[in-house]
């Protein structure tokens, strides 16, 4: 069936079996390739996208059900060359090894700041909590996460 | 061997409103499937263990995502998201329970997606939602073509993953009278955070002095019947709300459960946590009607 | 990305230089590889552990109008292809034609035109399966009478692989018969896997044309990879290219060769399109290289105040129903005969035997450093039964019997040479940082009965950088690695090397390497990897041998263009090279520092007109090929303080202390990064990772709801601590440390909670210390983990 879905703002209309998964979708059919898939179950967390401004896990969705809603992507964190804090806390943290988990983990920890802009290392793993992370032992990730919501601070109050 | 990754094929229909719905699933009967949060179904589909010919996606019904107090009856709408539950002040404040229980169903992004009619249905017998909807004596209220019925959560569930929802029917709204001189809580054990329960107990006491007026008690993968626990019920009405008997209601809630081994313990274990964990949630509960906690 | 420090020129914390594009969603993992025409694969396995295949029909399979081609046992038996050898000397099956010998199996492979339509088909097949008797506890493979799973080899009569021993064990066992005190326990180190979040996967792409085939794919040891698929295939090797893209997690998982593979090169030359075959989650619990599966037994003989005599250890290794793992060729239990540890000690002796049963092949993988796990886990293990033993303090006893500094270079007693240490330093710092008088007083406070709380030591040495080429070989190719380095004329530089990251930041901390050698910019440096055209021929990454071997080949690579410089320099100042001094970038004239020349003005005149000495041939480029004189032996020192519960068995580990001594550090930011990772691997094997099989060989492992990955939740802050003791024959005195974490912390964590558990008179328990076997433990009766929990 036909389907329209807003990706990063650009709007794409595709045919599509009911039963693509939105992981697939997005991967496969517009080549955002940068959302990955890793488990089936909705368990590691590496399929994290927005759904109406909202994360979810993308291996878990059909892309029907997007069919008319919004999505935002890894790539669309960025805004043109300037990275969203968060990816530059990843960077200056060492918030990321092998890179797999890591556009999920930063779609749920731009969530997380947007409702909560200063987040206690607790609040950081319980949102980060359905989310694997084989190399990093968490600890970067958080501290990754803590960088972004300070700098933010520090940007507000210039 | 099953590892499929993908669902078989079906046929995708988006539901408008609730009469849209049960309009959609009177087309397609028995073969049909609702999907909520899709996230039991759609792991079961990928393995192929669930092939509905139809889904009836009922996302777009925000009439039915709601928490809401109507008069004395909680009201849950069962398009409420999980993460919608936990944040709600009105359930904190009369059924802290459901937040115990949120705080540990799956993970904070799972929970931004399922729903609480999706759980109650999908009726795994480790899903938390429903020994806490029977610990508070719920009500599910279920629409079909012929109308509207009420269905005690005590005798929502027929069997593992079955529920009393036929075909055709829709579960439109959880409702909880609310009664003063309550407390509630919620004690699960899992081997790790977002797992299913090891085991869980659900506990709602309603005091009158230092009397249990009425209690409720819900138990999560455990092999109890209903995830219900009424003779331990039985006995705490009219006794006094000391630990001794709330021990001796864990003991009694536990005799009474058959749980199967499986890799997240052994029956004797799960058998020891129905009561451990019961005591633990009646003390608590005990605790927050008296103020204390 | 705004960068604001200046990166150091050579070691040093800089920030990744991968992660521009990591961060931006732009990596390219093996499943991003898209090429025009691809098709996708898919394999069908076995449901039973163990059957005979009575027949295989894929009629309507064919007849799918998306399906390209289904490929049977049959096929590849036509073409020679339906068994490969493995990496240590076996056979294996890549798609079944007699029997199936695990669940998850290799049965038949189908190629479609998309991943959906290729999983569809598998359904079409219809396989006629005569379900066998598996054998699926290890201890009873070798039992007389238990049902021979590789009847297919000739004069194969049971399940027995091995025998293998290091050691001395008349002398251990002299020392035994005189002990003052002898304990024994048995320890299961149970079957875990890497299980990386990017599972496997291959895009195989033959050119009928130009006999070229391309295979990227996620492996940690391409160049492995391409002569391995040129000695099975019979494809000549310079006409194979295997290109390792950005690769989601390895941990050993992604180092051997599986069938999957295979079928999708079969699958490219019989359509003659590209062929992507991803394995899905299950498949890759259930048929990949998992970990571990070690059943041991333990003995320790000591004097009665706690002074260690010797070791002895018995071994049953289920290596599952293929020999496939992959260590070196003459240590068939890999370097599991590092299991002294890190203690002084008489005498020791190891026996290990290895056994077939119905389960996935493997055994060598999860960050173990070739069975190192195992060794440290075990001893560590033992000491602290000693110390329950001797009613000592853990951390006393081990005091008492670790390594004194002056007996390095230390020969240990099963053959090793220990390159340079000081434990009792990086001991007594853990113990600092943990307050661990604090933690006992706190300890001996608690009131019977309620909450408990127990503080875990162990003590790790690892053997790391495999290896020296004469003891060292997979399949007969040495352990040695290549590193090529190229100066352009503007003193930029192309360094290209052998081996492969896999998140380890390899861009980064070897562009360091040539920065400190040569004084330029680490972001003038570009590291080539993971392309077999691209780079010099070396074994991979597994085993953390990268910094060890070929870490050590950059630096000898640079250091040969430092001296290429010196004579170029010598033509452009016109002085002897034997005056000339060198400092970070730049070659000047003894006693005069303001006569020299920068590298980069050095390699633009290395490039020009300027007339060169006899024998200098002109530009800056050199390559090497580094065969290490040893291995490395980094060590550590851990800490865990967890707090359980007695009412429900749950443990929460409250604080994990590290000290890790990995030599020299290139970029300190990364080795905390891999330590970090490595404890919570730690947290995971000890508490909740297991692959148990039931009673009919069923894995009850087989997704991330049975196979549980630890979460930022069971993890605490770590607390890290160092020491730095240079590794004397590393050309820059470092270490390898990616494994280190993984190999010292499960004992920590295990001992923890067995220190909690002490009041209860529990000695000892398996992992995965679940909720449900702490709480038996405390019963008395602890669950045997690698079984179905009955």
């Amino acid at each position: 069936m036909q389907i329209t879905v807003t990706v990063n703002g650009d709007e794409h209309t595709a045919d599509v079996e009911p039963r693509l998964l939105l992981v697939h979708f997005l991967r496969d059919k517009l080549g955002l390739t940068g959302t990955h898939w890793g488990c089936d179950t909705s368990n590691c967390g590496v399929c994290v996208v927005w759904l109406d401004g909202t994360p979810v896990k993308s291996c878990t969705v059909l892309a029907v059900m997007a069919d008319g809603h919004t999505v935002r992507t890894v790539e669309g964190l960025a805004d043109g060359a300037a990275l969203d804090p968060v990816q530059e806390g990843f960077v200056r943290c060492h918030g990321l090894q092998c890179g797999f988990c890591t556009p999920g983990m930063m779609m749920t920890a731009r969530w997380l700041l947007d409702h909560n802009p200063d987040p206690s290392e607790d609040e950081i793993r319980e949102a980060i909590s359905g989310q694997s992370c084989r190399c990093t032992g968490y600890e970067n990730i958080v501290r990754s996460v803590r960088w972004a919501a300070s700098r933010g601070t520090e940007v507000s109050a210039s | 061997m099953g590892p499929m990754q993908v669902p078989a094929h079906f046929e995708y229909e988006r539901a408008t409103s609730v009469d849209h719905a049960l309009a959609l699933l009177a087309k397609w009967g028995s073969e049909a499937r609702v999907v909520a949060g899709g996230h039991s179904l759609i792991p079961m589909m990928k393995l192929r263990l669930a092939r509905p010919e139809a889904l009836v996606d009922i996302n777009d019904l925000e009439e039915l995502a709601y928490v809401r107090l109507d008069g004395d009856v909680l009201a849950v709408g069962a398009m409420t998201r999980h993460a919608d539950l936990l944040a709600s002040p009105l359930v904190g404040e009369h059924y802290p329970i459901f937040h115990d229980a949120e705080r540990v169903i799956a993970d904070p992004v799972v929970r931004n997606r399922g729903t609480v009619g999706g759980s109650l249905c999908q009726a795994d017998p480790s899903e938390d939602l429903s020994a806490a909807f029977a610990a508070v004596d719920a009500a599910a209220v279920v629409r079909g073509p012929d109308g509207v019925r009420r269905v005690p959560v005590r005798e929502f569930h027929t069997g593992p993953y079955e529920t009393v929802v036929a075909p055709g029917e829709l579960l439109v709204e959880v409702v909880v009278p609310v009664r003063p001189g309550g407390g509630s809580a919620y004690e699960k054990v899992e081997r790790r955070v977002g797992d299913w329960a090891v085991a869980a107990a659900g506990a709602a006491v309603w005091l009158a002095g230092d009397t249990i007026a009425d209690a409720g008690i819900g138990l999560t993968a455990v092999g109890a019947a209903h995830f219900h626990a009424p003779a331990a019920e039985e006995f705490l009405r009219g006794s006094a709300a000391t630990d001794s008997v709330l021990v001796e209601a864990g003991r009694i809630a536990a005799e009474r459960c058959e749980p199967v081994a499986d890799q997240r313990g052994p029956a004797d274990y799960k058998k020891h946590l129905a009561g451990e964990l019961t005591v633990r949630a009646l003390r608590r509960a005990v605790a927050r009607a008296r103020g204390v906690a | 990305m705004t960068t604001v420090e200046q990166p150091p020129i050579g070691f040093g914390r800089m920030h990744r230089k991968e992660d521009a594009r990591f961060v931006r969603g732009r990596g390219t993992y093996v499943d991003d590889v898209n090429l025009p025409g691809m098709l996708h694969g898919a394999v069908l396995r076995s449901p039973f552990a163990h059957a005979r295949i009575v027949s295989i029909d894929t009629a309507a399979a064919q007849a799918h109008p998306r399906v390209k081609a289904v490929i049977t046992g049959q096929t590849l038996d036509g073409l020679k292809l339906a068994w490969m050898p493995t990496l240590s000397q076996d056979t294996q099956a890549v798609l079944a034609t007699d029997k199936v010998r695990f669940q998850g199996q290799e049965v038949a492979f189908v190629v479609a035109e998309d991943r959906y339509a290729a999983r569809d088909a598998l359904e079409l097949i219809d396989v006629e399966y005569e379900p066998l008797p598996a054998v699926v506890d290890a201890r009873r493979a070798l039992d007389p009478g238990a049902p021979v799973i590789r009847d297919d080899k000739d004069g194969q009569t049971d399940n027995h692989i091995f025998d293998w021993g290091a050691g001395d064990e008349a002398a251990t066992d002299a020392v035994f018969a005189s002990a003052e005190v002898v304990v024994a326990q048995d320890v299961l180190y149970p079957r875990v896997h890497p299980a990386p979040l990017e599972t496997c996967g291959a895009v195989a792409d033959f050119d009928a044309v130009t006999g070229k085939l391309t295979m990227w794919c996620n492996t940690q040891a391409p160049h492995a990879h391409r002569t391995v698929y040129a000695l099975v295939a019979g494809l000549p090797e310079h006409k194979i290219r295997v290109i390792s893209p950005d690769v989601g997690g390895g941990f050993g998982n992604k180092v051997p060769i599986y069938p999957g593979y295979v079928c999708a090169v079969v699958g490219s030359i019989v359509t003659g399109k590209p062929v992507k075959w991803m394995e899905d989650r299950s498949e890759n619990l259930m048929s990949t290289g998992f970990a571990r599966d070690f059943h041991m037994r333990g003995e320790v003989a000591a004097t009665r105040d706690g002074k260690i005599r010797a070791l002895r250890v018995k071994v049953i290794a289920d290596h599952g129903a293929f020999n496939g793992t992959a260590q070196p060729t003459k240590f068939p239990a890999g370097f599991f005969h590092v299991f002294t540890g890190s203690y002084d000690m008489e005498a020791a002796h190891c026996a290990v035997t290895g056994v077939y049963t119905n389960k996935a092949p493997g055994g060598v993988a999860y960050a173990c450093s070739f069975r190192i796990t195992e060794a440290a886990y075990l001893v560590e293990r033992m000491v602290d039964v000693l110390a329950y033993e001797l009613e000592m303090d853990p951390a006393e006893l081990r005091m008492k019997n670790l390594l004194r500094p002056e007996q390095f270079p230390y020969p240990s007693p099963t053959g090793w040479e220990y390159d340079s240490g000081d434990y009792p330093r990086a001991l007594q710092l853990a113990l600092d940082m943990a307050g661990y008088a604090e933690l006992r007083a706190e300890q001996a406070a608690r009131p019977p009965g309620g909450p408990l709380m127990g503080i875990g030591i162990s003590f790790f040495t690892e053997a790391v950088g495999a290896g020296p080429r004469k003891h060292m070989d997979i399949l007969g190719l040495g352990m040695a690695d290549g590193a090529e380095l190229r100066v352009h004329p503007t003193g930029k530089a192309v360094l290209r090397i052998s081996v492969q990251s896999q998140g380890q930041g390899h861009e980064t901390t070897y562009a360091q390497i040539v920065a400190e050698e040569l004084g330029i910019p680490p972001d003038d440096v570009e590291v080539v990897h993971g392309d077999t055209d691209q780079t010099p021929f070396g074994l991979g990454t597994y085993g953390s041998r990268s910094t060890p071997v070929s870490g050590a080949a950059t630096a000898v690579v640079a250091r040969k263009v430092r001296e290429r410089a010196r004579q170029v320099a010598s033509a452009m100042l016109e002085v002897d090279p034997g005056d000339l001094e060198w400092e970070k970038g730049r070659w000047y004239v003894r006693g005069d520092q303001s006569q020299g020349r920068t590298i980069q003005e050095i390699a633009l005149a290395s490039h020009s007109s300027l007339e060169l000495p006899e024998g200098v041939e002109g530009h800056l480029d050199a390559t090497t090929v580094y065969n290490p004189p040893n291995l490395t032996f980094p060590f550590g020192a851990y800490v865990c303080v967890v707090d359980v519960d007695p009412g429900t068995g749950q443990v929460k580990v409250r604080r994990f202390v590290a000290v890790d001594d990995c030599g020299v550090r290139i970029n300190p930011m990364i080795v905390e990064g891999q330590v970090h990772g490595g404890l919570a691997d730690g947290i995971g094997m000890a508490l909740m990772e297991l692959i148990a099989f039931d009673e009919d060989g069923n894995c009850l492992g087989a997704s991330f709801m049975d196979y549980l990955l630890p979460t930022a939740m069971e993890c605490p802050s770590w607390e890290l601590g160092e020491t730095v003791t240079p590794s004397p024959h590393h050309p820059i005195g470092a270490k390898g440390v990616g494994e280190s974490a993984t190999v010292g912390s499960p004992a920590a964590v295990v001992n923890a909670v067995l220190d909690a558990l002490k009041p209860y008179g529990v000695r000892h328990a398996d992992m995965p210390l679940t909720p449900a076997h702490v709480w038996r433990a405390i019963q008395g009766r602890p669950i045997r983990t690698d079984l179905a929990i009955t």
